[in-house]
């Protein structure tokens, strides 16, 4: 059954993964207009453009190399960056890879912290303590993460001196030596997705609180804090995890921005890069790969909510 | 509906009365801002470089001499119409597309729909950055990124309602009644649709914002020497010891408008869950 569910899963992800790959081959290669001027600049005489456009192919039928562009990522050949003359899957990879371990140490601390406030505000729902809670994680979520970020290095790096500023880590670094720097972009992410894991937890609480069988619970006798633990918890903590599929698309984005914060070499700094040098190569690999990531990341918290709750995949059928 | 009734329950609240407040005011400066900045807003001044505030300087000035008051006013024309209109222009795409092409179904419904899943399924700000890099970055392709971005989830939002009401006698009647198409889309699924989308207009407005201010961070959004509020954080970043207050006024201007539609956003979707 749940491999059947599974299977199903994939495909549809496949398939949206595939279109969405088709939109961002067309967004690079039909908004620019002429992509060999893009990449070359407005100076750029007619034979240095055609012998660009022979070496990147861009003299064929656009599905031709769209096809071609969908095969290399496949297999491993991601082309080459346009900017830096560098093959774009190490780049990339290594970025990735940083980016994967900020967002790592980012969940690590939003997810405890978020749940735990929401289900505080959740089970004192109405008192002060929640309205003391709500009120901060709104203004929190009205900051966008470059103010937070802003604010946090000013506070934390210059006057108070205990972390660095700029997070431009070595390749070579060793991950106690990362730590220090890790400390601000991840607490800047994780303000962020706070608010929003908090809030929806919150939700989730107060909906089973006023379900009947707390009220039995209640009648026969058990503590409130055993019926938060042993009932309410175990119910409000499943759409949790749907919580956190949705914020992922949260993370990625704040993480682009924060990466810039900090100058962190991972892959929203890349894309960044990207943009200003108007690699469409690279800009399209970093596109792709973050689709499929945000994609896998998707699938992964879906499975894991029909693993734990028997009523969606059978209800699915 | 009761127009009266909703807009007492609207500002029934405290917290959407300030948020109201807030907006309304930053709106006043976007529409009469010549008529109350001091300067130019790219107007330098190598005499008046880093200057903090002062009753000549409301808000003092930048490491160029620019009258950061000036540069706030102007740029919240820029912030509120990019995101503004950009918001609007995408709800009503959305509007458009998610209700009739739900209403009428079919591969149609499929096409869109599917295509719409693929731009979804990039987080909005890689979509967002994706599209500035093809398009290169200025004022038209920051708007063009927020209608981009936002017509596919207003279009989602306006199916669900679609879908839900499709099946009911009213419309089954309507068809019978062989009414024109654009009498049933218009006149009788768009006012059940409106209350949902205009909290959703509400939503999406606060993230335009959001969006418009971290595109001009990032660098790729408005272009200098215009006083976008996000670029205006960007060339003050490393100001912290200098002029700490070119770095914190558009900060706090970004964030103060955020909150201030956050709350009026909340304020729209408690006010028509009432009603």
């Amino acid at each position: 059954m749940i491999l059947r569910y599974l299977f199903r899963r994939i495909l549809l992800l496949g398939a949206t993964v595939l279109v969405s790959s088709l939109i961002i081959f067309l967004i690079c290669r039909l908004l620019p207009g002429d992509v060999a001027r893009v990449l070359l600049g407005r100076e750029a005489g007619e034979a240095a453009l055609a012998a660009l456009r022979a070496e990147l192919g861009l003299d064929r039928p656009l599905l031709v190399q769209y096809l071609d562009w969908l095969r290399g990522f496949v297999l491993g050949d991601w082309g080459i960056a346009y900017s830096t003359r560098q093959p774009i899957r190490p780049l990339v990879l290594e970025r990735l890879g940083n980016s994967l371990l900020l967002a790592g140490a980012t969940l690590l601390l939003a997810l405890p912290l978020g749940i735990g406030l929401g289900v505080w505000a959740g089970w004192r729902a109405g008192k002060p303590d929640d309205a003391l809670i709500n009120v901060s994680l709104l203004s929190v979520t009205g900051l966008p993460e470059f103010v937070t970020g802003l604010l946090l290095i000013d506070l934390f790096a210059f006057r108070l001196r205990w972390l660095p500023a700029n997070s431009s880590i070595r390749p070579d670094a060793t991950l106690g030596e990362i730590a220090p720097q890790l400390a601000l972009p991840a607490i800047t992410a994780t303000l962020v997705l706070l608010a929003y894991i908090a809030r929806l937890t919150r939700t989730g609480v107060i909906n089973e609180l006023s379900q009947e069988y707390v009220r039995t619970a209640m009648l026969k006798g058990l503590t409130p804090l055993t019926i938060l633990r042993r009932h309410v918890l175990r119910n409000a903590l499943l759409p949790t995890i749907t919580v956190i599929a949705i914020s992922l698309g949260w993370l990625i984005s704040g993480l682009i921005v924060v990466e810039n914060v900090y100058n962190y070499p991972g892959i929203g700094r890349l894309l960044t890069f990207a943009i200003d040098r108007r690699d469409l190569i690279l800009l399209q690999a970093i596109a792709l790969i973050t689709v499929v990531i945000f994609a896998v990341a998707n699938l992964l918290a879906d499975l894991m909510y029909a693993l734990l709750d028997p009523r969606i995949r059978l209800g699915d059928e | 509906m009761n127009v009266q009734r909703l807009g007492r329950a609207f500002f029934a609240d405290p917290a959407t009365a300030a948020g109201t407040i807030i907006v309304a005011g930053f709106l006043t400066l976007a529409l009469f801002g010549p008529l109350v900045a001091p300067y130019s807003p790219t107007a330098q001044n190598v005499d008046l470089i880093r200057q903090p505030p002062s009753p000549s300087h409301l808000f003092g000035t930048d490491r160029l001499g620019r009258d950061l008051f000036s540069r706030i006013v102007y740029g919240a024309r820029d912030m509120l119409a990019l995101a503004g209109g950009g918001t609007a222009l995408a709800v009503i795409f959305g509007t458009l597309i998610g209700v009739s092409v739900a209403y009428l179904g079919g591969w149609l419904e499929e096409l869109v729909f599917r295509l719409f899943d693929g731009l979804l399924a990039m987080p909005a700000l890689l979509l967002a950055l994706l599209l500035l890099g093809a398009v290169g970055p200025s004022r038209v392709s920051v708007l063009l990124v927020i209608v981009v971005v936002y017509t596919p989830i207003v279009a989602r939002v306006a199916r669900s309602v679609v879908l839900t009401l499709k099946p009911r006698g009213f419309i089954e009647a309507a068809r019978m009644r062989d009414e024109r198409l654009s009498y049933v889309l218009w006149r009788e699924l768009l006012p059940l649709v409106a209350p949902t989308l205009a909290v959703e207009a509400a939503l999406r407005f606060s993230y335009a914002i959001f969006l418009v201010a971290s595109l001009g961070f990032l660098g790729v959004g408005v272009q200098p020497p215009n006083p976008d509020w996000g670029l205006m954080v960007l060339e003050a970043r490393n100001e912290f010891a200098l002029a700490p207050w070119s770095l914190y006024v558009p900060a706090a201007a970004i964030a103060l408008l955020v909150i201030g539609v956050n709350l009026m956003a909340e304020g729209v979707r408690r006010a028509i869950g009432e009603s």
